[in-house]
């Protein structure tokens, strides 16, 4: 193993380790995604009626909707992970170390995504034990977890910039309703040509996250669909290029004299 | 350049200053020899912490430069810290992390080989007495047990300069003192060079070979602690008698060994002259028949020298100075 990848692993593992001694830190993030789509599935199942309704099983549906709440969870995680670590001074312990710079954030990426990984796998399995239908079958599958990953590593990117952008746990939190709003503001819950009031539509359409949901439906509920899969896939590719990009940089201003 | 010279610190002129504050390092010069234990002492907001981050690496200096261990510090900041370990304030440690984790994250990133790690860790866990605390997490470690695993992790690579921030702060005095041991056994030892900040007059009296004293960015004195409080003067003699009665004739009769200085009631003290000494005041006072339930010799403290040389007492209390980087 290389010098940059032994690093990467060791931090990947911290980042890990973190996560499985915080037991709340993985079972409400995975658990309560599960809660919301039982919930829409139950409480908005009448939805497939609506003429449009691009399938007759709203958990086919609906199971994008944890997959991509997991990611932000991750997102949460990675922030406030690297900003207790600048709060703690842990940062200038790394930094006084021959470590290279880039897999200070490699590490915490992986895990985190590896954290992400586990969860989709959980949501799969419980949406298949559930009756989940998957158009693309097995090879969908896993282009579905490589989208998932790609959000994952997205949002954690991002969370990773506030965290190390701001040092402060707390102003990590406090942007997570922000970040919340932006799914809700969505397809999350319609496709976008079903949204009745037109202002919804319009910002469900601008907003990027809508794309993610709609690249990872169109495996479960359409099969192969290239301007579906490639949108997805290139958002996803854009907020993880911003987000790793401004994680870099401040990670540069925090380390400074390096 | 020599091994000797390699491992000490220079510094010329070095400043820093903050964005709308004031010169929190103010053109500082000092040398410290290898091997040498240097105690930068002086109160909280003085420059202390600001100096040693920019001797670190981790903020880089306003103006002025400095090097550590024969690199500088402005142009070869990797070689700077491959060379050196720095336990900074606030042991900087991941509470959901056991000691052994921290021991296996700080000797990979060190590049400490592979089959060497393990061994490695166990030995320094071993050496600041945390064995049978190394598989708990650091969030229920005492602060003394955090200061001691802060300074195994900044020994991992067996730095030749040792760059400790304020290690006793908050702790017992039980944890101080087994810290002192550990960094004078590293001096003595092993010929590591020590750059200790504190605010404690004591730990720097105990364990610095020489101290320097900073105030309000600047140097104030330098020098060891026994030439830095001869400046200051000769030591008191107080002695406080059986009977209280007597108290004006002991003060007599030590009057004769120097000027008289404040005393507690009931007691008299004198500043002693030169070549003066206790024992030839037991013997006066004995020759008078008077006798004595105390009888205490006054070094000059380096609060003294504090006190003479920056006009005021070393106030721990003060504001905390700028740290972050």
């Amino acid at each position: 193993m290389n010098e940059l990848s032994l690093q990467t692993y060791e931090m990947a593992r911290r980042s890990i380790v973190k996560v499985l001694r915080q037991p709340a830190l993985f079972i409400f993030p995975i658990l309560f995604p599960l809660i919301m789509m039982g919930i829409n599935v139950s409480g908005l199942d009448a939805a497939t009626e609506i003429p449009g309704f691009p399938t007759d099983s709203y958990l086919d549906f609906a199971i994008a909707f944890p997959m991509v709440q997991g990611a932000l969870f991750a997102s949460i995680n990675a922030g406030s992970s690297v900003a207790r670590d600048v709060e703690t001074g842990f940062l200038n312990r790394l930094a006084l170390t021959p470590m290279q710079r880039a897999a200070m954030l490699l590490g915490l990426f992986t895990g985190e995504m590896l954290v992400a990984f586990v969860s989709t796998l959980i949501y799969l399995g419980v949406g298949f034990a559930i009756g989940l239908h998957f158009a693309s079958g097995f090879f969908g599958v896993l282009v579905l977890l490589a989208l998932s990953l790609l959000i994952a590593l997205a949002f954690a990117g991002l969370g990773a910039f506030i965290g190390l952008r701001t040092g402060s746990p707390e102003a990590v939190q406090g942007v997570f309703p922000l970040l919340f709003v932006f799914l809700f503001l969505s397809s999350s819950s319609l496709p976008r040509d079903l949204i009745e009031h037109d202002w919804f539509r319009i910002v469900a359409t601008w907003n990027p996250v809508s794309y993610l949901f709609e690249g990872l439906r169109s495996l479960i509920i359409f099969g192969w669909q290239a301007k579906e899969l490639a949108l997805g896939f290139g958002v996803a590719a854009v907020i993880a290029v911003l987000g790793v990009y401004g994680a870099t940089v401040a990670l540069r201003t925090r380390v400074a004299a390096r | 350049m020599s091994q000797e010279r390699n491992a000490g610190i220079e510094v010329e002129g070095l400043v820093r200053e903050f964005k709308n504050g004031p010169r929190a390092v103010d053109g500082i010069h000092l040398r410290v020899a290898p091997g040498e234990i240097y105690g930068f002492l002086g109160p909280n907001g003085a420059g202390k912490s600001t100096t040693v981050l920019m001797l670190t690496t981790l903020l880089p200096p306003t103006d002025g430069t400095a090097r550590v261990a024969g690199h500088d510090i402005r142009r070869e900041g990797a070689a700077v810290r491959a060379s050196i370990g720095a336990a900074l304030q606030e042991a900087a440690l991941d509470p959901l992390l056991t000691g052994r984790d921290h021991m296996r994250l700080q000797t990979t990133l060190q590049g400490i080989a592979k089959g060497d790690r393990r061994r490695r860790g166990d030995e320094l866990l071993e050496r600041v007495g945390l064995t049978d605390a190394a598989d708990r997490k650091v969030g229920g470690y005492s602060g003394g047990m955090k200061r001691r695993l802060d300074l195994a992790l900044a020994l991992v690579h067996s730095p030749r300069v040792l760059f400790l921030d304020e290690p006793t702060t908050g702790l017992d005095p039980s944890s101080r003192a087994d810290l002192w041991d550990e960094v004078a056994r590293l001096a003595r030892e092993d010929g590591t060079t020590v750059f200790l900040t504190t605010q404690y007059l004591e730990e720097a009296d105990v364990l610095a070979d020489r101290v320097g004293i900073i105030d309000q960015g600047k140097i104030a004195a330098e020098g060891t602690p026994e030439s830095l409080k001869a400046e200051i003067g000769r030591p008191s003699v107080e002695a406080t008698p059986v009977d209280r009665a007597e108290r004006d004739a002991i003060a007599d009769v030590l009057s004769r060994f120097g000027s008289t200085v404040p005393a507690p009631p009931g007691a008299a003290a004198v500043r002693l002259e030169s070549g003066e000494n206790l024992a030839e005041v037991v013997r006066a006072l004995d020759a008078a028949d008077l006798k004595i339930a105390d009888l205490q010799l006054h070094q000059p403290s380096l609060d003294d020298v504090f006190l003479a040389k920056t006009g005021r007492k070393l106030d721990v209390s003060a504001a905390e100075e700028p740290a972050s980087v």
